[in-house]
Order: structure tokens, then C-alpha cells, then sequence
């Protein structure tokens, strides 16, 4: 039982600490969003340089053998920064996707790229009525030869209009809603075929839904199992939630010390406003709300590498659900802590609390968790 | 960061559980699990029974009966003893009084009380609250004045648990009224025999009598039970008091209501299905249970930073734990009146546990007797160690700086 970092994490940890505070202040932020693919190329290539986009890859694909913790460490970062790039849908999904489903010829041509800033990726995943459920796919990869030719429609692709890689679910077989006869594909995002349509998300980032009339996937595209791609999916989802976790901790700890430092600074009736009591109780109950959402974020971070599926998934599907809950009542405590000021886009606190709103809806709400748990049988199974 | 349990720390799990299944009485576990009282001379026999065994005292130093153990084991043993679940020792003794006489009492006071309290030769009760002093304890009116070797005791306490057992009593007194309320206040060693004491039971709303009110009447204590300096006893009850508080998660407890709950609501049925089937329960059920995984990871943590915190100085993330641990314990308790459904409302005055158990028939299942009861008795959970509210205030000062 120890909660301290290795002396590696706490280096890597003041690096990307570091970033945060110098170059993503609000006002760059804003600016980084408005250029051209919604986020700063050059901020990308500072990631890159510090290692921060190598962190899960192994060394003999560019990465630097990063765990969870590693991944933690800089996510929370991120979401202290409110950062606007596409780290988890190249570094943890796309890079994830690979690692755990990709052949040695695969890993190797992408993930260096990725490590070193140069490739992009997005996971097209999501349709139209799947909603949360990861098997529900209705995009369809028809054999063709030695290749394969998807046709279908993917919906809020994180990053989709700027990635260089799509990394794309489709059946295969089945029907469905079937979890068995379902592919992963990697396809170029620019191929015949293909139309993105990109647009801005409530949370300063990007999305593009993307159509498939008639792709042709060549042999080298397809990642692993054509049948069997489901267990990879929820495994990078997993991964992916934990990674949602941390940043939301850092979301949450910026935004009670953004709240704070109003409630300490800001008067009426001749005294700070954070010298009233119903306002102090609400900050206490905001700091109770975040300090068991960074339990539950230890949690995920430590259950994330579990090679047991079913206990990996409710520890992920609890942790989901604690940062559902705490993240929801912790942005709406900040925002009403913060009074009129706290509701407009000048201000940075509503940005947090959004960004904070948007996570729930990514790979499954606090609801959706509950009820996966419940399902499974609980946390705490008779020993 | 590796949050898991070492091999060894496991083995020692397991150890400890071996020694509740192998020397508590099944009855008396069965007591525990059915939320029935216990009698004193149940829990004096058992706290005996570990006492044998070196675990008595296992959080004290080693020279006073401690066992050494890391504060990672010690987290263990409680977490074991909580969810087997067996009786907890006397809190009074060896939480609160038991670490105030080893770190500020007398020799005479170490030599003479620590071994009877890890013993249970004596059993201890606590003298803080009082009419007009709930949250606002220091502003204490109970007045002790020197006589020659004596202090001369006078006023009211309350609150004051299981004091019908007790043996001894440890009181915060005001033995300089001139000086500012924190700075006025001793902290006296009272025999419950001495004359002038009186006892007067508080009912609470599930019906039973585990608070008094304890009255003093020239009350004639010898000065030899003062514990450390006059005047200085308010420092004395804050570190009691951030002791009390390292233990109020009670993480263990509610695994074990969480456990207890399952159980029923295999049983009890909604339709034709049980009750552990129904969607909307089951994720009430599944929503407490993340919450409480949460909270054992906070308390966690809180233990593995207690290497490194100073002594004596509780972190303030404790009140974290109060208000989660409270709210949590609250909630296990609602879920069961739950289950029980119609037939919680038969109200069975508990017979007094040293009594012979009736030959009538329970109301109703065996198992729903006790459970409005408990759901009403919980209530003081957030109400008790520094209301909820206090908790909040001590968050908005000494971490949030408010």
C-alpha cells in the first residue's frame, strides 16, 4: 500500500506541471482553438519533445514504457490546463487501439509517428443510437478479396476532421448487437470513400461526423481478430475512462481553488463573500465531492491495467460513476460560488464546468455506469 | 504508487480473521450481524479474550501494550474486527482515555490505569458535553474547585455513553472561570463510585438506553487525578478528540451492513423476483457501494500519509471521513429498512441483553426486529464526534482557508 510516485513520475510529473502553468493560461488557450484544427500544432510538438506523447508506448516503438500512473500524471495536468489537443484520442485511444490490437508491422509504422508528434489518430466508434454500448455497431466491413470495404456512419469522432488515422469499428459479422463479428480497422482518414464533417464541441475541443461509402481497407488495415476486435474496445475504453478520471481531478482541483480564490477575494456587505457560512459549507461539500473522486481515480489508475475483464469493468464502471456524480455537483457548486460571472464565456470557470459536463457523456454516463455495475453484481462481492 | 496489499499484509488479514473465527463466540457474532446489543459482561469477556492474545491495545506504544504493528495493519485488524464482525474494545478506554494518560498522565496514572483499561478491569465513560456545550464544548460549565487535595466537582454532563456500566469517568472541568473559556479547563480522572454522582438514563428514539445524563454534586476527586497541568486540559481533549475522528470512517461497519443487505434482499422478494433483482434497488444499493469503495480508498490514503505526519496532529482530510463514513453508515441503514419493508413497524423493546431472552416468537422475520431501530438510533452518526456541520467548518478553515 503506497500512494507516493517513483522519482520517474515526480520528474515527469513537475515537466508537464510545468508546461501547464507557463504556456496554457486561459488567454493561450482561447488562441490554440482558433487556429486552424482547433488546437496548437506547436503545443503538440512541445509534447512531443518532452515525451509526453511517447508515455504508454513501448521502447522499441518510440514510446518511454509508461503505466496508468504515468498516464495519470499527465492527464490530470491536462485537465488543470483545460487542454485542448487531441492526447486522448491519438495518445490513449488510437496509441491504445494499436498497443493491444495492433501486429508488429502496425506498431511499428504508427506508433513512432505518434510518439514523435507527426501522426494524429481519432477512434470512430460511436454511431447514431448506439449510445454507450461499445458492441453496438451497424458500420459493416465486407470481405473483398484479401481487403475489406466498410460502409456506414460514425458520430461525434473526438478529433475526427484533423486526424491523419481513423481507427474504425465495423461488423463483420452478426447482427447488430451482437458481441461477437465485430472488426477494428485502420484506415487513412483522406481514402476514397470518406467525407468527415467537422465541427466545434461544447467543450472548446473538436468532432467530426464521418461517413463510409465504399472504403477499401487493404489487408494491413484490419487490427487483429476481424471477428473479435470487441474485448480490445472495451479494454482501450477502460483505459480511457481511467485517463477521463485524472483529468477530471485536475478539472476539479482548478476549479475549487478557482471558486476559493473568488469566494476569499470578491465582497459584498463590506466582507469577503467566503466569510458567509452557506457559502463556506458548499465549498467544504465541493471538497468532499473531489476528494473522493481522487480516491476512485486511484482506483481506475490501479484496476486500469487488470487483466481480469469483469473486475477491471466494474472498477472502472465505479470509478465512472463517483466522477459522474462529484464532477456534476462540483461544476455546478463552482459556477453558482461564482455568481453572475460564473455563466460567462469571458470567465474561465464555465469553461471548466463544461468541459467537466462533456466528460460524463464520453464511453458511458454516471447512469450507465450504476446500472453496468449493478448488473455485474456489485463492488464488493462476498470474499 | 502500487495501492495493493503487500503478500505479507494480506497473510496478516489473514491471521487476524483466523483468530475472530476461532475465538469470538458464534452467538455473540450472530448478536452483532442481527444488530442486537450486546451486554457489558459479553464485551468485557471478549476485549479479555484479545487482551490474552496481545491485540488489546494494538495502536498504543509497545512499552505501555501496543503491538507494533504498521498503521497500514492497524487499518487491517480494525477493517477485520468491523466486518467479521465482532465487538470493537471500549472506546472510551482504549481510544480516547487510554492515549491522553500515556501521553500526558502522571506515572502513577500510566502504572495504575493503562493495564486495566487494556483489560477492561475498569470501564470508562466520557464526561464532555453538556446541556448548553454540544458543538461548543469549551464553553463548559462544570466547575471543579481546589479544596486542600481535593477537587470539589460540581455541575451536569450528558451525552454520556453506557455510563450506567461505567466504572470511571474522564471530565472536562472549569477550574479557572476568570480566564478565557478554551484556557480554563482541566481534564479530570473521576471514580463513578465517589459520592454525590448520579446517573440518569436517556432514551433514545429507537427505544433503548445507551446515553445518560451524569449529574455532580460535590463531587470530592483527589487531586492525584488530574492528568497533566491545571488549565492545560483543553489541549488534552483536542488530541483525544483528533483520535476520535481517525476512526469515524468505519469503513468496515458499513461493508459488513453492505454485506448483511445483499443477504436479505436475496430473500425478501418485490413480484416474484427477489429483491437483489430489482433493477432500481439494486442501483441504490450499487451507488452506496461505489461511494463506500471511495471512502475506503480516502481512508487509505489518510493512513499511509500518517508516516509522515506529525504526531498528535490528525489531518484534516479526517473530516472528510466523518461526513463520507457518516453519511455512508446513515445510508446502509436506510437500505435495510428497505428491504424489511412492512414488517420493520412492529416495535419489540429490546430486552435488557444481560436479561433471559423471552420464549415468545419474533414479529414478523427474526432479522427485521432490530432494523428500524437502528435506522432511527444512526441518526446521531452525523451528529456525534463534531456534528457534520463542525466538519464542514473545519474543511472551510483548515484546508480551504475560508
Amino acid at each position: 500500500m503506497d500512494f507516493d510516485l517513483s522519482d520517474e513520475q515526480r520528474l515527469l510529473k513537475e515537466s508537464v506541471d510545468r508546461l501547464v502553468a507557463d504556456r496554457y493560461d486561459f488567454e493561450s488557450r482561447n488562441r490554440f482553438r482558433s487556429e486552424p484544427d482547433g488546437f496548437s500544432r506547436e503545443i503538440w510538438a512541445q509534447f512531443a519533445e518532452l515525451g509526453l506523447l511517447a508515455v504508454p508506448f513501448a521502447e522499441e516503438h518510440g514510446g518511454i514504457g509508461g503505466g496508468p500512473v504515468e498516464t495519470m500524471i499527465v492527464a490530470e495536468a491536462f485537465g488543470r490546463g483545460l487542454v485542448v489537443e487531441p492526447y486522448l484520442s491519438t495518445v490513449i485511444l488510437g496509441g491504445g487501439l494499436l498497443r493491444h490490437g495492433g501486429s508488429e508491422a502496425q506498431k511499428a509504422e504508427i506508433l513512432p509517428a505518434v510518439a514523435a508528434g507527426e501522426t494524429t489518430l481519432a477512434f470512430a466508434q460511436v454511431e447514431r443510437g448506439s449510445r454507450y454500448d461499445l458492441f453496438d455497431v451497424a458500420t459493416t466491413a465486407r470481405q473483398d478479396g484479401e481487403g475489406w470495404i466498410l460502409n456506414g456512419e460514425k458520430g461525434v469522432v473526438l478529433h475526427g476532421d484533423s486526424a491523419d488515422r481513423l481507427l474504425v469499428t465495423a461488423r463483420t459479422g452478426g447482427s447488430r448487437r451482437d458481441r461477437h463479428g465485430i472488426g477494428l480497422f485502420l484506415v487513412d482518414a483522406k481514402a476514397p470513400g470518406i467525407s468527415r464533417r467537422g465541427y466545434p464541441t461544447q467543450d472548446g475541443m473538436r468532432a467530426a461526423e464521418i461517413s463510409f461509402d465504399n472504403v477499401r481497407v487493404g489487408p494491413d488495415g484490419v487490427l487483429g481478430d476481424p471477428g473479435g476486435a470487441l474485448l480490445v474496445v472495451e479494454r482501450v475504453a477502460d483505459e480511457a475512462i481511467a485517463a477521463l478520471c485524472a483529468e477530471s481531478l485536475g478539472i476539479m482541483d482548478r476549479m475549487r481553488d478557482l471558486t476559493v480564490e473568488y469566494i476569499k477575494t470578491r465582497k459584498q456587505f463590506g466582507v469577503a463573500i467566503g466569510s458567509f457560512q452557506a457559502l463556506q459549507h458548499r465549498a467544504a461539500d465541493m471538497v468532499v465531492a473531489i476528494e473522493q473522486a481522487r480516491s476512485m481515480t486511484y482506483f481506475a489508475t490501479m484496476m486500469a491495467g487488470e487483466d481480469n475483464a469483469a473486475e477491471r469493468a466494474s472498477a472502472i464502471a465505479a470509478a465512472k460513476v463517483q466522477i459522474g456524480r462529484s464532477g456534476r455537483f462540483v461544476g455546478q457548486q463552482a459556477v453558482q460560488l461564482h455568481g453572475g460571472v460564473g455563466v460567462t464565456m469571458e470567465y474561465s470557470i464555465g469553461h471548466y464546468f463544461k468541459r467537466m459536463t462533456m466528460i460524463d457523456t464520453a464511453f458511458g454516463d454516471a447512469d450507465h455506469h450504476l446500472s453496468r455495475l449493478a448488473e455485474g453484481g456489485g463492488l464488493f462481492k462476498a470474499a | 504508487m502500487d495501492l495493493r496489499f503487500t503478500p505479507e499484509e494480506n497473510a496478516f488479514r489473514q491471521e487476524v480473521r483466523g483468530f475472530f473465527r476461532d475465538n469470538l463466540d458464534p452467538a455473540l457474532r450472530a448478536k452483532l450481524v442481527a444488530g442486537h446489543h450486546f451486554s457489558k459482561q459479553e464485551l468485557v469477556d471478549w476485549t479479555r479474550v484479545l487482551n490474552a492474545k496481545g491485540w488489546g491495545v494494538p495502536h498504543w506504544p509497545v512499552e505501555h501494550g501496543g503491538t507494533g504493528w504498521t498503521p497500514v495493519q492497524q487499518y487491517i485488524f480494525l477493517e477485520e474486527l468491523q466486518a467479521f464482525p465482532a465487538p470493537a474494545p471500549l472506546a472510551f478506554g482504549v481510544n480516547m482515555v487510554g492515549p491522553v494518560i500515556y501521553t500526558f498522565g502522571s506515572e502513577e496514572q500510566k502504572t495504575h490505569f493503562l493495564p486495566r483499561i487494556a483489560n477492561m478491569d475498569d470501564w470508562w465513560c466520557q464526561g464532555f458535553s453538556e446541556p448548553g456545550s454540544g458543538s461548543d464544548l469549551a464553553s463548559l460549565k462544570t466547575k471543579a474547585v481546589r479544596e486542600g487535595d481535593h477537587y470539589v466537582v460540581n455541575g451536569q454532563k450528558t451525552w454520556t455513553t453506557l455510563a450506567q456500566h461505567a466504572d470511571w469517568i474522564f471530565c472536562l472541568v472549569r477550574t479557572d472561570p476568570a480566564a478565557k473559556k478554551q484556557e480554563g479547563i482541566s481534564f479530570l480522572l473521576i471514580d463513578m463510585k465517589t459520592p454525590g454522582i448520579t446517573v440518569r438514563p436517556i432514551q433514545t428514539i429507537d427505544g433503548g438506553v445507551e446515553v445518560n445524563e451524569v449529574f455532580f454534586d460535590d463531587v470530592r476527586v483527589p487531586v492525584g487525578n488530574l492528568v497533566g497541568q491545571e488549565n492545560k486540559g483543553w489541549d488534552y481533549a483536542k488530541f483525544l478528540l483528533g483520535n476520535e475522528r481517525t476512526n469515524i470512517a468505519r469503513v468496515g461497519v458499513s461493508k459488513e451492513r453492505l454485506r448483511r443487505i445483499r443477504e436479505l434482499a436475496a430473500i425478501e422478494r418485490i413480484g416474484e423476483e427477489p429483491m437483489i433483482r430489482n433493477p432500481r434497488f439494486r442501483e441504490k444499493l450499487a451507488a452506496v457501494e461505489v461511494e463506500l469503495k471511495a471512502l475506503e480508498m480516502t481512508q487509505l490514503r489518510v493512513v499511509a500519509a500518517e508516516r509522515t505526519r506529525e504526531k498528535g496532529k490528525p489531518d484534516p482530510a479526517s473530516s472528510v471521513l466523518k461526513i463520507k463514513g457518516s453519511e455512508i453508515q446513515q445510508m446502509t441503514t436506510e437500505l435495510l429498512l428497505d428491504v424489511v419493508g412492512p414488517y420493520a413497524l412492529p416495535y419489540a423493546p429490546e430486552p435488557d441483553a444481560d436479561a433471559h431472552l423471552s420464549n415468545e416468537p419474533p414479529i414478523g422475520p427474526d432479522w427485521a426486529s432490530s432494523v428500524a431501530p437502528t435506522y432511527f438510533n444512526w441518526r446521531k452518526v452525523s451528529i456525534y464526534g463534531g456534528s457534520n456541520e463542525i466538519q464542514r467548518q473545519i474543511i472551510a478553515k483548515a484546508i480551504l482557508g475560508l
